[in-house]
């Protein structure tokens, strides 16, 4: 490991001086600069730390209802000082651990690796990297921020009404999120929900179409669409998808309001509940999960291409080799995105779809394997025989590929219709979709924050903390998800409240002990990471050269803490790729140097 | 990398295509809900609602503030700007006449018991017509704005970017309107 802590190469240009940035801007106030900042830059880390809060709020979360899944009858009696009603006696309440399911899933899927990931990396590097003073309008992107701010503050009040947030599932699924008397969180607390996320749809795509226009637009001179780097065209392809499928949720969700609250059936028919027949006929909740599923498989894809970006733009920097197969990893991620929207009745195999029809989903889903196979045989030809830098975000970045690649599998097992009979609403699809999905996402950006935080925030995070944070971390995803393979082959339902009524399933109740005692584990080293993230911003090392980790795109031109506008004078030229590592015997060429007359091939 | 462009694509204002893009967007939102429309009527028990005729007549207020906003743009880059504050005025008295005649329609098919609760095929009618209106009203407030810095003495604007944005915004709700009618015509 010695060699790993060499890593901060000294940059032929020289640091500018630091007292002679931001002078030739206008008087910011506390409130301009912090609060209602239309600085790309400052809206960019109020969205990561609003995320890190959710990623705090969600994980603490899982780790209250994993206590209940491996120690269903024990009692802790601070659980009910934490929770009150919902832990009554020390035991969580059937109802509070659904609660806990859904938000879990609500506020990580959307509020953490949507807007804590992309709100946070595409604001932050599409104008650093394309070379843009500034988003193409910054209003709009302010107002994207505060309205996930706003949708937050809905989302976390409706965790303290009486009868608590909603409990029916992340995918809100009709009739248990129509109907207010289904059960105590599809009342105030659903309606919550549905506001909450109605404002996150419009801050989405406030920030998508922000992404979009100024990659398209405002790229410097010389930038051409191919000069790009990997992570740019990631953030665009995510804003595409975004921008094309949350629309769609938004009309399901109307629908889902008029049938809550005005008396229409479009999800709803012949219902009986609670000992009473209700009126509405005609409706299919089906409907819903076509519409829902239509967001919410492009959606998968928002939260992981951003990281695939990053990593390929990671592992690239810390190879000192350029990415292999640049255009393929571009084909791929169009490809992807593409794929994105013809897949989405694979997560209704089992709701009655015509077998036929559900054929072509099988192909379509498998097909999803070639363009991921592409991007992971390229990230192992980048990394080969490359003179690797094992920074935290090196590992990180290593981290993601391992788990995309452990993840994607179990996908093919999954995207087939008739083993998704066995396997549906099982472990094994939590075990998926967790690590290929979340983890891997969490992967991308935690590589995402180590890397570029040296640009944020003109200081290094403790590299010793970013060591131990990536083992526990990585060694704990394994080892809490790889076990919910045997579960769910085995046939263990997921969301289940208890499992002690089959004799099946006993046999893994050591298991889930072992599971549960690792997540405490992995969530304590996260907040390991927090603090070390806190204490750096004020107390870490500084920064020093321009361009620590020698890499060749355009956010490491600037000065070491940029001012709003980014560069001082003129906006940098592009003359090359971002990729020239290794080349011609120099260790690396930024993207600003022109191409010179001896160079071997361009 | 052999294929190099380096010049700049300044083709498109920025505002303009971000218009693009969210365009981009609602159409989607509107293909979601008439596939779910499709999707429903393909399903037993679905009884078909008949477009109320004042509708006829809302299709002609908004083909027509078409043509008057295609005009104000021309007399803006014309200086024309008595004939284009009239022109203007005109456009959002249309855009509001839509909306009225919309809900005039709305109530009169409510009046024949095709209400939330009794018609799928009404409920749909409704919120699909009804969201769009709500666009059609947003635009009425865009040109409420460019209105208003018309009559403003202290500042005078040159820049056509605003009324181009407008009046392709405007545009695009009446082409969305026409395909919601012939959809609806269609589909029942």
């Amino acid at each position: 490991m010695e060699t790993t802590h060499t890593h901060v190469v000294s940059v032929s240009q020289e640091a500018h001086d630091e007292t002679h940035h931001g002078h030739h801007h206008h008087h910011e106030t506390f409130l301009t600069k912090y609060v209602f900042s239309q600085d790309h830059k400052t809206i960019a880390k109020q969205f990561l730390i609003t995320g890190m809060f959710w990623a705090l709020v969600g994980g603490l979360f899982s780790v209250i209802f994993r206590l209940q899944l491996g120690y269903p009858d024990a009692k802790f009696p601070w659980l009910e000082d934490l929770l009150g009603e919902w832990a009554k006696g020390g035991q969580l309440q059937a109802e509070a651990y659904y609660a806990l399911v859904t938000m879990h899933g609500t506020v990580l899927v959307f509020f953490v690796l949507t807007a804590g990931l992309s709100g946070t990396f595409s604001n932050f590097l599409i104008p650093l990297q394309i070379g843009a003073r500034d988003m193409a309008s910054p209003f709009l992107n302010m107002l994207s921020y505060w309205f996930f701010f706003i949708a937050s503050i809905v989302m976390l009040s409706s965790l303290f009404v009486q009868t608590g947030p909603f409990s029916g599932g992340w995918t809100a699924y009709p009739p248990l999120s129509a109907l207010g008397q289904a059960s105590p969180g599809s009342k105030v607390g659903m309606d919550l929900w549905l506001v909450s996320m109605a404002l996150f749809v419009v801050s989405s795509l406030l920030g998508g179409l922000n992404y979009i226009a100024t990659v398209l637009n405002m790229r410097t001179k010389g930038m051409s669409m191919t000069r790009m780097p990997l992570t740019i065209w990631a953030f665009f392809f995510t804003a595409v998808l975004g921008v094309l499928s949350f629309p769609v949720l938004f009309s399901g969700f109307i629908l889902l309001i008029f049938d809550r609250h005005f008396g229409t059936s479009f999800y709803l028919s012949d219902i009986y509940i609670n000992g009473q027949a209700l009126p509405n006929e005609g409706g299919s909740a089906i409907l819903y999960q076509h519409l829902f599923w239509f967001l919410g498989h492009p959606e998968v894809y928002i939260i992981l291409l951003p990281a695939m970006g990053m990593v390929s733009e990671i592992l690239s920097v810390n190879s000192r080799k350029p990415i292999f197969g640049y255009m393929a990893m571009v084909g791929s991620l169009f490809a992807i995105a593409i794929l994105a929207f013809l897949v989405w009745a694979h997560h209704m195999f089992v709701t009655g779809l015509n077998p036929f029809l559900g054929a072509f989903f099988v192909l379509l889903t498998l097909l999803i394997a070639v363009p991921s196979a592409i991007k992971v045989f390229n990230w192992l030809t980048t990394i080969w025989r490359g003179n690797l830098k094992f920074t935290p975000a090196m590992l990180f970045a290593l981290g993601f590929v391992s788990l995309f690649i452990s993840g994607g599998l179990t996908g093919i097992f999954l995207g087939n219709s008739a083993l998704d009979i066995h396997l549906h609403d099982t472990y094994f699809v939590i075990a998926h979709f967790h690590i290929v999905m979340g983890v891997a996402s969490m992967f991308g950006m935690f590589a995402g924050i180590y890397h570029w935080y040296p640009k944020m925030y003109g200081r290094y995070l403790n590299n010793t903390l970013g060591y131990v944070h990536f083992w526990v971390t990585m060694i704990g995803a394994y080892l809490i998800f790889w076990p919910m393979h045997y579960e769910g082959l085995a046939g263990m339902p997921r969301r289940y409240y208890k499992f002690d009524i089959w004799e099946s399933f006993k046999h893994f109740g050591s298991l889930n002990q072992f599971i549960s005692i690792i997540s405490i584990i992995v969530f304590l080293v996260q907040i390991l990471f927090l603090i070390n993230f806190f204490y750096s911003i004020w107390k870490g090392r500084k920064v020093t050269s321009q361009n620590p980790w020698g890499a060749n795109t355009l956010e490491w031109t600037t000065p070491i803490n940029p001012g709003h506008g980014n560069w001082e004078g003129d906006l940098p030229e592009v003359h090359r790729w971002a990729y020239d590592y290794g080349k011609d015997g120099k260790e690396f060429i930024s993207q600003t140097t022109p191409v010179a007359a001896d160079e071997s091939r361009h | 990398m052999e294929q190099v462009m380096t010049q700049k694509n300044q083709k498109m204002h920025p505002h303009k295509f971000t218009l693009w893009v969210a365009m981009g967007s609602i159409t989607m939102m509107f293909a979601g809900f008439t596939s779910a429309y499709i999707v429903k009527s393909n399903m037993a028990g679905w009884v078909p609602v008949q477009m109320p005729s004042i509708f006829y007549l809302s299709t002609f207020l908004i083909l027509a503030s078409s043509g008057t906003i295609y005009l104000a743009k021309k007399k803006f880059q014309e200086r024309a700007m008595a004939q284009y504050r009239v022109l203007v005025t005109v456009t959002a008295a249309l855009g509001i006449l839509f909306t009225i005649t919309q809900y005039l329609g709305f109530a009169e098919l409510w009046g024949q018991k095709v209400t939330f609760s009794e018609s799928v095929a009404g409920s749909f009618f409704y919120i699909i017509s009804g969201v769009h209106a709500l666009h059609v009203l947003g635009g009425v407030i865009a040109l409420l704005v460019i209105f208003l810095r018309a009559f403003s003495s202290k500042t005078r604007y040159y820049s056509t970017t605003p009324i181009e944005v407008a009046s392709i915004y405007w545009h695009f709700v009446d082409v969305l309107w026409l395909y919601l009618f012939v959809f609806f015509i269609l589909v029942s």
